[in-house]
């Protein structure tokens, strides 16, 4: 272990973290609304120095056999080398698959999106819905910032007019047939402590890191747990706080 | 069930003290204490990763073994030893952990300036450095392939492993030596003592009765050279695979004399 | 309120459970574990020499999973080679594995744990995990407990574990965890659903009286092909 991770670490067990923040503070959250106005939908999240851009772009498609009469969502993250050094060019790594697949089982699984609505014709003809999401700077907690990101970029979306086969981007009106999205609150463990939003120093000293996503109503829709083993205090203690911080991230959706 | 228990302790202990008897020569420490009353597990029993041996800040945990809290906890499959205070498990699987003194059997992968790289069936490589040779070598003028080159199979002893895993072998040993011809098996490196038996009873058997030279490396490399190779390879691998069948020996015996 | 299941079970039974030790000669340690239909097999190699270097970690042994459905395991045939969903269930099985073991004893070189779905019917991650920590204690891998591993939900009002067929779309969440029973500490979590915090902890809880179930079933089935090796 080096000795930045044991200086975090020995901070944690007095209760204080590396930038000050307090164990249960997120770092400052700003959200620009479609920022990209070539997207049908788009948000920038910043939290701290993380920086998420995430777009949706929208095309027509088949639907999958099993599900024809069902829109079909695509989720995608691309750990790009701009956005730290750690990121290497080639094929995706465990690291942004788990990434976008967090990102794509929360909304999936919340049926945030009403897939049925966009059925265009059945069996032969859907909306596809696809969430792209890159990481500008990592500075920790990309999982937080792209779900916020895709939350909101899927919320002000609007999508193109369908005229026979051709797309009309030009005239973007409809808003995706949404119901609620699905807000992702991350902690790491921290010796035994929890903390809410690690930052990048904090991940490296962090032996634990659980996600729990929650929606409106303050149900849970989807739980992503990695690294070492968790006590249940410590689950239960995320999935309380999961819901209090839910609630603050998406008055900004 | 609590009866029981007791009488399966008790037991236990005097099969043990009778063992004692029979073999006063293994006796190193005076005082041994075979198990313990309060503990969970008993001399000589099987374990499991996880498994705990006992709650008592009384002893101290040795190989594969650690303490959490009071108690102390097995880390793999394995046999318990209760070794005076200290609380030992002997592995039943797993790979060749090499230790100092080790007579071990392995196989030139490479030669190199200063030495040769040794395959000794295990997670890390050995090192056969140049004074581990008897000849004086100058690699400036000598073919060092010429005294030990892959491929080749070398009978020597562990003589060095340091923290950082780095592993030296010495051919400075008087029964160390470069095999010529022959074949070789491995098994699991847990399963030698079977092979050998007790006083060398199980390998004099098959050398016996196949007729083969066999040397057996404590890393589970087998060496042997012979008429009767093929018989000699399932035999030993017969061992491997039914170490704990009782009457082993038995077994072996017919299995040979079935097959000459 | 029903309490009777699909296929007869009772809300907190497990499908019938079969475990195997030993099952594939050329590796260091192997497993098989069956629930109902879905079959797991997982195979352990090393700790050995992990080439290129550069993939060495120099404190500890590298644990790598890989975690994959065989072709003809599903009703639709499984393209063969990853996919993006079994490179995430392979990175969440290593992690679930991973606090288990004593890694910093072999520095430099990797464990190898290798898990194929030869059948699958529901509940495939949780039955690899299984397979794969019978086949690390087999191996003789260095392991502070065993990891057992299930999934739970909530079906119409009553927690309901080790889901299987159309239980999967008919309950409220679909949460497998993994667990070291020992030591009462959770190593994978993971959920999918709809559900009020209360309810996702009675889930949690009923998931782990369903691992300790499994646990003393892993214990058998590895005394079942070692305890005899005790005898002299």
């Amino acid at each position: 272990m080096n000795v930045q991770d044991q200086y975090i670490i020995n901070l944690i067990q007095k209760a204080h973290r590396i930038d000050g923040r307090g164990l249960e503070d997120f770092r400052k959250v700003t959200l620009e609304k479609n920022p990209i106005g070539q997207a049908e939908g788009s948000a920038l999240v910043q939290i701290g120095n993380t920086k998420v851009v995430v777009g949706v772009k929208m095309g027509v498609g088949t639907p999958f056999p099993d599900t024809p009469k069902e829109g079909i969502l695509i989720c995608n993250a691309e750990l790009s080398p701009l956005a730290s050094p750690n990121f290497e060019l080639g094929p995706p790594g465990e690291e942004s698959i788990e990434l976008a697949r967090i990102i794509d089982r929360g909304i999936r699984e919340s049926k945030a999106i009403d897939v049925e609505k966009l059925c265009i014709t059945e069996g032969e003809k859907v909306w596809m819905v696809f969430v792209d999401i890159y990481p500008i700077n990592h500075q920790g907690n990309l999982i937080d910032a792209s779900g916020l990101a895709a939350a909101s970029a899927l919320a002000n979306a609007k999508m193109p007019k369908l005229e026979g086969d051709k797309l009309i981007y030009d005239e973007k009106k409809t808003p995706l047939p949404l119901k609620e999205l699905p807000i992702p609150v991350t902690f790491a463990q921290i010796k035994d402590h929890l903390v809410v939003d690690p930052s990048l120093e904090e991940e490296r000293a962090m032996n634990g890191r659980i996600t729990v996503s929650t929606k409106e109503n303050g149900n849970v829709c989807a739980i992503q747990k990695g690294g070492d083993a968790m006590t249940m205090a410590n689950i239960e203690k995320a999935l309380d706080m999961s819901v209090k911080k839910g609630k603050d991230l998406r008055k900004l959706v | 069930m609590a009866d029981s228990k007791e009488v399966k302790k008790t037991e236990a202990k005097e099969i043990k003290s009778v063992a004692k008897e029979d073999k006063p020569a293994e006796m190193e420490t005076p005082k041994e204490v075979v198990g313990d009353p309060k503990a969970l597990k008993n001399d000589k029993d099987v374990v499991l990763p996880g498994d705990k041996i006992i709650d008592s800040m009384d002893y101290l945990p040795g190989k594969n073994t650690f303490r959490e809290g009071n108690s102390i906890i097995s880390k793999r499959i394995g046999l318990v030893y209760f070794k005076g205070r200290v609380i030992e498990v002997i592995p039943l699987s797993g790979v060749y952990v090499p230790s100092v003194g080790d007579m071990i059997i392995g196989e030139v992968k490479e030669v190199q300036h200063s030495g040769w790289i040794i395959d000794i069936n295990s997670p890390y490589e050995a090192f056969l450095p140049l004074s581990g040779v008897r000849e004086f070598v100058d690699p400036g003028k000598m073919d060092m392939s010429k005294i030990y080159g892959t491929g080749d199979i070398i009978y020597g002893k562990i003589s060095l492993v340091s923290p950082a895993n780095s592993i030296h072998v010495t051919m400075q040993d008087q029964k160390a030596r470069k095999f010529d011809g022959g074949r070789v098996v491995r098994i699991n490196s847990v399963k030698v003592p079977r092979l050998i038996g007790k006083m060398g009873s199980m390998i004099n058997l098959i050398k016996d009765k196949t007729g083969c030279r066999i040397s057996v490396g404590q890393n589970g490399i087998v060496w042997l050279q012979g008429e009767n190779e093929v018989l000699a390879v399932e035999v030993i691998k017969t061992i491997e695979d039914k170490s704990h069948s009782e009457g082993l020996t038995n077994y072996i015996e017919k299995l040979l004399e079935k097959k000459e | 309120m029903s309490t009777k299941r699909e296929d007869g079970r009772g809300p907190e039974d497990i499908r019938p459970i079969k475990m195997e030790v030993g099952v594939i000669k050329n590796a260091d340690g192997s497993a098989m574990v069956s629930l109902g239909k879905t079959v797991a097999i997982a195979a352990v190699y090393g700790p050995r020499e992990l080439h290129p270097k550069h993939l060495q970690v120099s404190n500890r042994a590298r644990l790598k999973c890989i975690y994959s459905m065989a072709p003809f395991s599903t009703t639709e045939r499984v393209r063969p080679g990853p996919s993006r969903r079994s490179s995430e269930i392979s990175k969440v099985t290593r992690e679930s594995l991973e606090p288990a073991l004593f890694l910093e004893n072999f520095p430099k070189t990797t464990i190898d744990v290798f898990i194929l779905i030869v059948q699958a019917n529901a509940g495939t991650r949780t039955a690899g995990i299984n397979a794969a920590s019978l086949a690390l204690a087999d191996a003789g891998i260095e392991m502070r407990d065993l990891v057992t591993s299930v999934a739970a939900g909530k079906i119409d009002g009553t927690y309901t574990i080790d889901l299987a067929g159309k239980e999967e779309e008919a309950t409220d969440c679909d949460l497998p965890i993994a667990y070291m029973p020992r030591i009462d500490k959770i190593t994978l979590l993971q959920m999918d659903g709809d559900m009020p915090v209360k309810d996702v902890k009675g889930t949690i809880e009923l998931a782990k009286k369903g691992c300790k179930i499994l646990y003393e079933e892993q214990k058998k089935a590895l005394l079942k092909k070692w305890a005899k090796e005790g005898l002299e």
